[in-house]
């Protein structure tokens, strides 16, 4: 009788190779995750270093040519009065899409959390899902038919004898406009519809992690539905309101296509950086435009944590 | 309990409304591309017609956008499942120094407004005298990505317990083997669902797109245009629907491989 091994005999490259690996995990892990990084790191990483390059250079006036030396006068630039107002414009309308996203969030995150069940869970996953990976420019140009001069919402306030009523809410200073689809009153209308289902998700994760027992607690207590949302509910959701708010101010301050197919003329942080770097030939103001929103984010992110957002993701 | 049986009125009627406002403007989409008006958006449609799908089919400049997108949607898809997969499975079974800087890099491109990720790669083909082509979309899209298959294989492998991999090798395989035939079934349907939603994701991305493609044109960029100059504005309903369908049926498709998991796709974009 011929002793066998306890070790099989190896056969072949492979198997040698499995050796290797096995003993030195490190190698592994190393071959496993050079490419992504190095694809990440280069053209990611790298391109956000070009930015932060560029937005040092500056241009030369006369000749429009990118002078590739160090200076602060293209930041400079950006505390002229015309940019100043598209920065201010932007955080305004950043800030205002963040809170009607929220209250228009909440109801449905909360119902799906709570009070959603089987199937109804599903239409509920689904119903938000959906909007949310949809096509971004089939739902603004959805909205450019529903805000147009001779569409739908014109149609149904007339039908409803409520004309004077959009009459008058298009004739408010600033807001206004000739009609909704030329007014911030539609451009805040989209962002909101395009970037309000980010804010339903994170709001839904932290509703589900309310404990039933707290609620209980809470009516054994006393109190009516109304105090335990209020000081129970509310306050262990507001990491996910806060998370959800990075999102929507952080895609609200960053789109130039919403404001540029329906609005004023007046400029978004996004269209002054597209145009910069676009027909103006002005490279180093549009990488110095677009330093603006990730320091705002930065910023953002630091009070965001604070607030102990990072839990709710 | 009094406060758990029921949702109140007021809820529901809030959440009832809230799914309607994300769901119905998208069927206008619809009922435009069949109307017999091509200058404005009158509603209602002063007649209705099914003519402008075949005018769509006709129009030579829709075509090579197209081709385009489909090429980009591709080529970045097949990259961002090869580099998603080799992240995840890095991260999934290992710590290491500087984990978690790596796993905020990968959301980066996400995070972030698309016009930095855009504004950025731009200003790197300035400083390095890149032309334009479509290699330079590609560059683009297959970064944001990879962040969308590496969500879903770590999800699964995450699920994937330890145990199956040490009963492989002590039934005598070899780590091929074990990857052949014990890892890649196990993850295959992550995969899937991570590749078609990162396939709907570039064949509609547009914000990145305008920075990296120069003259070139893919469908959203030309879908874009015809919405700051439109001309036919019923055949741009068509392509609506067009893009809308190519979109959608990945994302659903995604959703019914993973449901049911601790991990279903789509969870986050």
């Amino acid at each position: 009788m011929t002793r066998v091994s306890a070790i099989l005999p190896e056969r072949g490259l492979a198997d040698r190779l499995s050796t290797v690996f096995w003993r030195r995990p490190k190698l592994l892990l190393l071959l496993l995750i050079s490419p992504p990084l190095l694809w990440l790191g280069v053209v990611y990483l790298g391109s956000l270093a070009a930015l932060l390059l560029q937005s040092f250079y500056s241009i030369d006036e006369f000749s429009g040519v990118v002078k590739e030396e160090f200076t602060l006068k293209t930041y400079g630039e950006l505390f002229r009065a015309a940019n100043m107002d598209i920065i201010i414009r932007t955080l305004l309308m950043s800030t205002a899409v963040t809170i009607t996203s929220a209250f228009v969030a909440f109801p449905i995150a909360y119902y799906a959390a709570r009070y959603a069940r089987g199937r109804w869970k599903a239409v509920f996953y689904l119903g938000i899902m959906l909007p949310l990976w949809s096509s971004y420019l089939v739902k603004v140009y959805a909205w450019k038919l529903i805000l147009a001069k001779e569409g739908i919402i014109t149609w149904a306030a007339e039908g409803i004898g409520a004309g004077f009523l959009l009459d008058a809410v298009l004739a408010l200073p600033w807001v206004g406009g000739n009609s909704l689809s030329t007014s911030f009153i539609g451009t805040w209308l989209v962002f909101v519809y395009v970037w309000m289902p980010f804010m339903i998700l994170p709001m839904q994760a932290s509703l589900e992690r309310v404990p039933l027992s707290m609620l209980e607690a809470s009516a054994d207590l006393g109190a009516s539905r109304k105090q335990t949302f209020r000081t129970v509910v509310l306050p262990l959701a507001m990491p996910g309101v806060i998370a959800g708010s990075i999102f929507t101010f952080s895609l609200t301050m960053g789109d130039y296509i919403i404001p540029q197919i329906v609005g004023t003329s007046a400029r978004f942080i996004g269209q002054a950086v597209y145009q910069f770097q676009g027909t103006a030939g002005n490279i180093p103001l549009a990488a110095a435009f677009a330093m603006v929103p990730i320091l705002i984010m930065l910023v953002y992110l630091a009070l965001a944590k604070r607030g102990g957002a990072f839990d709710a993701l | 309990m009094h406060s758990e049986a029921r949702a109140s009125t007021g809820l529901k009627i809030g959440a009832i409304a809230g799914l309607l406002f994300l769901h119905l403007p998208i069927l206008l989409i619809f009922l435009y591309a069949f109307t017999t008006e091509e200058r404005t958006y009158q509603f209602p449609p002063p007649g209705l017609t099914t003519e402008w799908f075949a005018v769509a089919w006709h129009r030579e400049d829709i075509w090579p956008p197209l081709y385009l997108s489909l090429k980009v949607a591709a080529v970045s898809t097949a990259l961002a499942m090869i580099l998603g997969t080799l992240i995840a499975a890095a991260m999934a079974r290992s710590r290491f120094f500087g984990r978690e800087q790596i796993a905020l890099l990968i959301i980066l491109p996400i995070a972030l407004p698309g016009v930095i990720t855009g504004m950025s790669l731009r200003s790197a083909f300035a400083v390095m005298d890149i032309p334009f082509s479509t290699f330079t979309i590609v560059l683009g899209h297959a970064t944001f990505c990879i962040v969308i298959v590496y969500n879903n294989a770590v999800a699964r492998f995450r699920r994937l317990s330890g145990a199956v991999f040490e009963a492989s090798a002590d039934l005598g395989a070899n780590g091929f083997q074990t990857l052949r035939y014990v890892l890649l079934p196990n993850l295959g349907s992550a995969l899937l669902a991570g590749g078609m939603l990162a396939f709907a994701l570039s064949f509609d991305e547009v914000i990145v797109t305008t920075f990296t493609a120069g003259q070139q044109s893919t469908l959203p960029i030309w879908m874009l245009n015809e919405l700051v100059r439109p001309r036919q504005r019923p055949v741009t309903n068509v392509v609506a629907i067009v893009v809308f369908a190519t979109t959608f049926v990945p994302i659903l498709l995604a959703y019914y491989l993973t449901r049911g998991g601790s991990e279903t796709a789509g969870g986050g974009k």
